[in-house]
């Protein structure tokens, strides 16, 4: 059964200690970028079901400008086969509204060559953190979404049996395809790039989209197109230093951190 | 009409009502004040006399409907009875969970209704503006938002519950609901061990990570968390060791939590750890090392071996609530 699998994968700090510009923007100059490490995640469960499946492809599908080709060779380094870069001043610079709006245009795109059987994405990425774009890209699409998979139990062309961490428990979760996924941590263990992949990554040439590729307005995607944007950034303020407790015997110590618990009624 | 009001979406979990939907109702209940506009709320799998209670925790007008298709989460179908609550009441502003089910249902809202969407929102400003946490934390995202409607989650905990008022005045009624089939289909749940406490709603957690040193120094955790009242928290190192399951892993790659109090025991206190729990309210470190940036950022700390200091910790509480201690 062969099955095709688009895996969307952003370009991000490899660093989270970023710096601001005065006007509370994170300063880009010298700050490394790699594929969001839980982007890493999915693109293993693309690769992990695409092995079991002859037949299969898997696409990294990535947005951002045209340096970010780098995290498209990184996915095939890790095993996919091919990558698409949605590229252009109009795409980029969106929020989540407007980004999964752009990406659900080039999956649609990418349906009608070929079906699309599942999308899968990490939980969120590290930079912004909002861990929505997956299931925006599901509503997009109009396709069911499901979110913090812990597991892809089966999988076929019709439908798939997911475990979906849920904060009291596991819920088994069935979903008819096509349908966008987003992983979870536990789902997997990714491999680390092998020298094959390697190789091909180097030789890859990736398919480049822009706005009017995929049938959009200027005013559907980018800035735009967004409902939100971050006006700034700011540190949030460092604690200081607090109560030290030594000196006294460990059973000393304990009495007094208990103690101090109880007068700030903490316990 | 143009979009008015503060909509909160109350979500059942496993057909009880969550505490998380009171912090809502009570963030949702300071911005209508503001506003001087309503706070509705809708109830996707409820009853009437859930419906009533949220009415009596600050709701001014709540919808309900407990159609059998919305009885587990379902985000499909949530998402038609939320939209058909939408419809009628017309909000600016929708107010979420910070749950899994939360912000599922949060994605396919802001796309119905072309909406700006913000995610585990832990501030809001009078000028509209919200704050969320971003870069794991390390910086605060200021968002603005544009579109005439605005959906946002909320963080746990981030926010004091409204406190129930009984016979508060305010009107209940039932949704029409006629929804069209889904193509998801929870088909069984299976829940965490009993008596275990979920880290996101927790008041207290006691977390431990690679100074534990094995899933037998988990145990010395686990009996602090039981002698706390606290959820069990761990670091990533603790994880990936295989000492203790995924779902309870704080930072970055797992949880972000906002108790009263988080015990950290042998977590130095990496910027990805820090990025899930450096939002609590005060913290006690335990750890031998006294310079690690966990004991640098701590409300109380205590150089010391955890072997040794939590099994006497965890006496002298037993101690104080007058429970014999074994020998």
């Amino acid at each position: 059964m062969a099955l095709n699998i688009v895996v969307c994968v952003k370009n991000t700090p490899s660093s989270l200690s970023v710096e601001l510009d005065p006007s509370g923007q994170p300063k880009t100059a010298g700050v490394l970028y790699a594929i969001n490490p839980f982007d890493e995640y999915a693109v293993e469960e693309a690769v992990r079901i695409k092995e079991k499946n002859a037949g299969s492809t898997v696409t990294a599908l990535a947005l951002g400008p045209d340096a970010d080709q780098t995290v498209l060779r990184e996915a095939v380094s890790r095993g996919c086969d091919a990558g698409v870069l949605v590229t252009g001043t109009e795409v980029t610079g969106g929020d989540t509204l407007a980004t999964s709006r752009v990406l659900a245009a080039a999956i649609r795109k990418l349906a009608a060559a070929q079906p699309v059987h599942l999308v899968l994405f990490g939980k969120s990425t590290n930079d912004s953190g909002a861990g929505s774009v997956g299931g925006q890209v599901a509503a997009w699409l109009d396709w069911p979404g499901v979110l913090s998979v812990k597991k892809i139990e089966s999988i076929d062309e019709q439908a798939a049996l997911l475990w979906r961490m849920m904060e009291d428990g596991i819920d088994k979760v069935k979903v008819g395809l096509p349908a966008a996924v987003c992983t979870v941590k536990e789902i997997n263990e990714p491999r680390i790039p092998s020298l094959k992949g390697k190789m091909a990554a180097k030789k890859a040439v990736f398919t480049k989209w822009t706005a009017s590729d995929l049938g959009l307005k200027p005013e559907d995607a980018g800035a735009p197109g967004s409902g939100a944007r971050v006006a700034r950034y700011t540190a949030p303020a460092k604690r200081g230093t607090g109560l030290r407790i030594a000196g006294g015997s460990a059973a000393q110590n304990a009495a007094q951190l208990v103690d101090t618990l109880i007068e700030r009624k903490l316990i | 009409m143009n979009p008015q009001g503060i909509l909160v979406v109350a979500l059942n979990q496993r057909g009880q009502a969550s505490p998380a939907t009171w912090e809502l109702l009570g963030a949702g209940r300071a911005l209508a004040d503001a506003a001087k506009q309503p706070l509705f709320a809708v109830l996707p799998g409820g009853t009437a006399e859930q419906a009533r209670e949220l009415v009596e925790r600050g709701a001014d007008r709540v919808l309900w409907t407990a159609h059998p298709s919305l009885k587990e989460f379902n985000d499909e179908m949530h998402t038609q009875a939320v939209c058909a609550a939408a419809q009628q009441l017309s909000p600016a502003r929708i107010l979420l969970p910070g749950s899994v089910a939360g912000r599922s249902l949060a994605c396919r809202l802001a796309v119905k209704l072309q909406a700006g969407l913000a995610t585990d929102v832990s501030e809001f400003s009078p000028s509209g503006m919200v704050k969320r946490g971003a870069f794991g934390g390390n910086l605060t995202a200021e968002v603005e938002f544009k579109s005439p409607i605005q959906v946002m989650t909320v963080q746990a905990m981030a926010f004091p519950p409204a406190a129930r008022q009984a016979g508060r005045a305010g009107e209940a009624a039932e949704l029409a609901f006629a929804p069209a089939a889904a193509r998801t289909e929870v088909i069984s749940f299976s829940a965490e061990e009993a008596g275990e406490i979920d880290l996101g709603g927790a008041e207290r957690i006691v977390s431990g990570g690679r100074g534990v040193g094995g899933p037998d120094g988990f145990k010395a955790v686990r009996d602090l968390a039981h002698a706390l009242g606290a959820a069990v928290g761990a670091s990533r190192a603790a994880v990936d060791s295989g000492w203790i399951p995924y779902r309870h892993q704080v930072g970055l790659t797992g949880r972000t939590v906002r108790p009263k109090l988080y015990v950290a025991c042998g977590i130095s206190g990496q910027i990805q750890h820090l990025a899930g729990m450096s939002n609590a309210a005060n913290i006690v470190a335990i750890n031998t090392d006294p310079e690690c940036p966990m004991m640098q950022q701590a409300t109380i700390s205590v150089a010391a071996d955890i072997f040794e200091f939590i099994p006497l910790v965890v006496a002298e509480i037993k101690k104080r609530k007058g429970v014999p201690v074994a020998a």
